[in-house]
C-alpha cells in the first residue's frame, strides 16, 4: 500500500453530453457532440451562436431540490451540487441529513474560472443603477462569491476539513483535483470532494467572442464546431457544467471496501512567469513542459510508461503548440508518442469545470478499458500530421490502458498536470 | 384587512424560511422569529421584502429592526395599512 497513495473512488458529472456519469460514458464512447445552437446569442449579435450547454438541467434538479431551493441556486452552483451528491452516492456514501456530525475529515475544493456572470449582470447592476439595493434580498453574495458552489456542497454534505475555491481560468478544474491531493497527502483530510464548475451565461462568453477566440463560421453546424487538433479548427466552443470526483487517502478507501477508479499518482501546477514567450493569453513553452516533467516525476512513472494524453486541446492556434510541448516534455518521437485525444472535442470548453469533466473521462477511460473517440479531427492539423495514428478518432477499446496524463492550460499562463494510473487491486 | 387576516398572511409568508413547519402551526403574536421559528437571521430581508410585496406597503430600515416577533410584523403592517392605528 502506498502510504501517499491517493485514489479517485466516486464521480458525478453534469455536461453538454450528460447530466450523470452513465449518460455521459456512453456520449464518449459513441462520440456524441454536444454543441448546439444559442438563439439568444444571435439575438445578441455574438459572432459565435453556438455552446455547449447541459441539456435539461432543470428535470435533473428537481430530483433534488425543492423549487424554491433551487430558486436561490445560481446555475453553476446547482450543477456542482447535484455532480457532487452523484459523486457521494457513487462513492459509496451515505447522503448525511442536516442534523449529522460534521464530517471533519473530508473536505470541498470546488473552483470556478469566471464565477456568476448572470447574478451580476441580471440582478446586481440593474438594481444597483435603479437605486434599489434595499430590494436586492438575502441571497445576493451566495450566488456571487466564488465559493458559492463549496459552500454549497460543503452545506449538504456537513464537510469540515475545508471548503473553498480554486481560480486559475481555465486550469482550474485539474489544479483544484492537485490542490485535493496535497491536502490529503498532507494528511489534513482523508477524503476531498473536488472539481470544478460554470454556469452558462453570454456575460460569461463576451469577453472571448470580443477576443475573435470563439469559431464564427460553425452557427449553421455547431456539432462540428469544436475542432481540437483539426486544421480548420477555429477557435473554441464555449461550455458549461461541472465534474465532481471524490478523492481519498487510499489506506481509508481500503478500509471501507470502496470501489476504486483510478490512482491520481502525479500532480504538478506551476505558472510560465509570462516570460519566454509567455503572455496573460499564451504559454511558456517551458513551463508547460516543466509542469508535464513535474507530474510525471510526482508519480515515479517514465515518459515510456504514458498510453494516453487527454489534452488540453482546445481548438486554437494553440493544439499544435501543445501537441508539440507533450513530444518534447515526453522526449518521444511521433511514433512512440502516446494516443491522444479531446474530451473538448465534443462538449466544448467548459472554461472552469473543463480539466475537471476531462478528468472524470480520464477516470472512466482507465476503469473501464477504453479510449474516446476525438471528434472533428478528420483534417488533421499540418503541424499534428506526424502524430495522426496517435490521435484517437474512433472509439477504441484498450483493455491493457495503464497510465493517462492529463492536463490543462489557462490564461495568466498558468499550468497544471496529472497523472492518473489504473487501479491493479 | 383584519388582524386575523394580517396574522394568517404573514404566516404563509413565514413558511419557507421556517424549518419546523409544527413550529408555525402553533404560533402565536409572541411566537419569536428567530428564537422560537429558527429563521435564519440572514434571511430576515428577504420576509420583509416579501411582505412588502404582499401587503403592498414600505417598510423602513428601522421598522424592520423593530420586528422580533410575528405580533411585531403584523403591528407595523396594520400601521401602514391604517395610519389610524399607528399615529406615530
Amino acid at each position: 500500500m502506498d502510504s501517499r497513495g491517493v485514489v479517485i473512488t466516486g464521480l458525478g458529472v453534469v455536461s453538454p453530453i450528460g447530466n450523470d456519469v452513465a449518460e455521459f460514458m456512453e456520449s464518449l464512447k459513441s462520440g456524441k457532440p454536444g454543441v448546439r445552437y444559442i438563439p439568444e446569442l444571435e439575438e445578441l449579435k455574438f459572432s459565435c451562436c453556438i455552446a455547449g450547454v447541459p441539456q435539461d438541467f432543470a428535470q435533473i434538479r428537481e430530483k433534488y431540490f425543492t423549487d424554491r431551493e433551487a430558486s436561490v441556486m445560481t446555475e453553476a452552483t446547482a450543477y456542482a451540487a447535484v455532480a457532487a451528491l452523484e459523486a457521494w452516492k457513487d462513492a459509496g456514501l451515505e447522503i448525511p441529513n442536516e442534523d449529522s456530525p460534521v464530517d471533519w475529515d473530508t473536505g470541498a475544493i470546488i473552483g470556478t474560472g469566471i464565477g456568476d456572470m448572470e447574478t451580476i449582470a441580471q440582478r446586481i447592476v440593474p438594481m444597483v443603477n435603479d437605486k434599489k439595493v434595499r430590494r436586492m434580498g438575502s441571497r445576493i453574495v451566495e450566488q456571487v462569491m466564488n465559493s458559492g458552489a463549496s459552500a454549497k456542497v460543503s452545506g449538504l454534505l456537513g464537510l469540515g476539513a475545508q471548503a473553498t475555491a480554486n481560480s486559475s481560468a481555465c486550469s482550474t478544474g485539474t489544479e483544484a483535483v492537485a490542490e485535493a491531493v496535497w491536502k490529503i497527502r498532507a494528511g489534513l483530510a482523508k477524503r476531498m470532494v473536488v472539481g470544478g464548475t460554470e454556469g452558462p451565461s453570454p456575460y460569461t462568453w463576451s469577453g472571448f467572442d470580443a477576443m475573435k477566440v470563439l469559431p464564427r463560421k460553425f452557427n449553421d453546424r455547431p456539432e462540428t464546431a469544436s475542432r481540437p487538433m483539426s486544421a480548420t479548427a477555429a477557435g473554441f466552443v464555449p461550455g458549461a457544467g461541472a465534474g465532481i470526483l471524490i478523492l481519498e487517502d487510499e489506506q481509508t478507501a481500503l478500509a471501507r471496501g470502496a470501489r476504486i477508479y483510478a490512482k491520481v499518482a502525479g500532480v504538478h501546477v506551476n505558472c510560465g512567469g509570462q516570460r519566454n514567450g509567455g503572455s496573460m493569453t499564451a504559454p511558456n513553452n517551458q513551463g508547460v513542459r516543466r509542469c508535464i516533467h513535474g507530474a510525471l516525476q510526482d508519480a515515479g512513472v517514465q515518459a515510456k510508461d504514458v498510453d494516453s494524453i487527454s489534452g488540453h486541446l482546445t481548438a486554437t492556434f494553440a493544439d499544435p503548440i501543445e501537441v508539440q510541448n507533450w513530444a518534447k516534455a515526453l522526449g518521444v518521437a511521433p511514433g512512440d508518442f502516446p494516443l491522444i485525444n479531446s474530451v473538448k472535442s465534443m462538449t466544448g470548453h467548459c472554461l472552469g469545470a473543463a480539466g475537471a469533466v476531462e478528468s472524470i473521462a480520464a477516470a472512466l477511460e482507465l476503469h473501464h478499458g477504453f479510449l474516446h473517440p476525438s471528434i472533428n479531427c478528420e483534417d488533421i492539423h499540418p503541424e499534428i500530421a506526424p502524430f495522426e495514428e496517435k490521435v484517437v478518432r474512433k472509439y477504441t477499446d484498450y483493455p491493457e490502458l495503464q497510465c493517462l496524463a492529463k492536463a490543462s492550460f489557462g490564461f495568466g499562463d498558468v499550468n497544471s498536470c496529472l497523472v492518473f494510473t489504473k487501479w491493479n487491486a | 384587512m383584519e388582524l386575523q387576516q394580517v396574522f394568517d398572511k404573514m404566516v404563509e409568508i413565514l413558511k419557507p424560511f421556517v424549518k419546523d413547519p409544527a413550529a408555525l402551526a402553533n404560533a402565536d403574536k409572541d411566537t419569536h422569529l428567530i428564537d422560537d421559528l429558527k429563521v435564519n437571521s440572514a434571511r430576515m430581508v428577504d420576509i420583509i421584502i416579501e411582505s412588502e410585496d404582499a401587503f403592498e406597503v414600505e417598510i423602513d430600515d428601522d421598522e424592520a429592526d423593530s420586528i422580533e416577533t410575528i405580533g411585531d410584523a403584523v403591528r407595523v403592517i396594520m400601521g401602514k395599512m391604517d395610519p389610524i392605528a399607528n399615529p406615530s
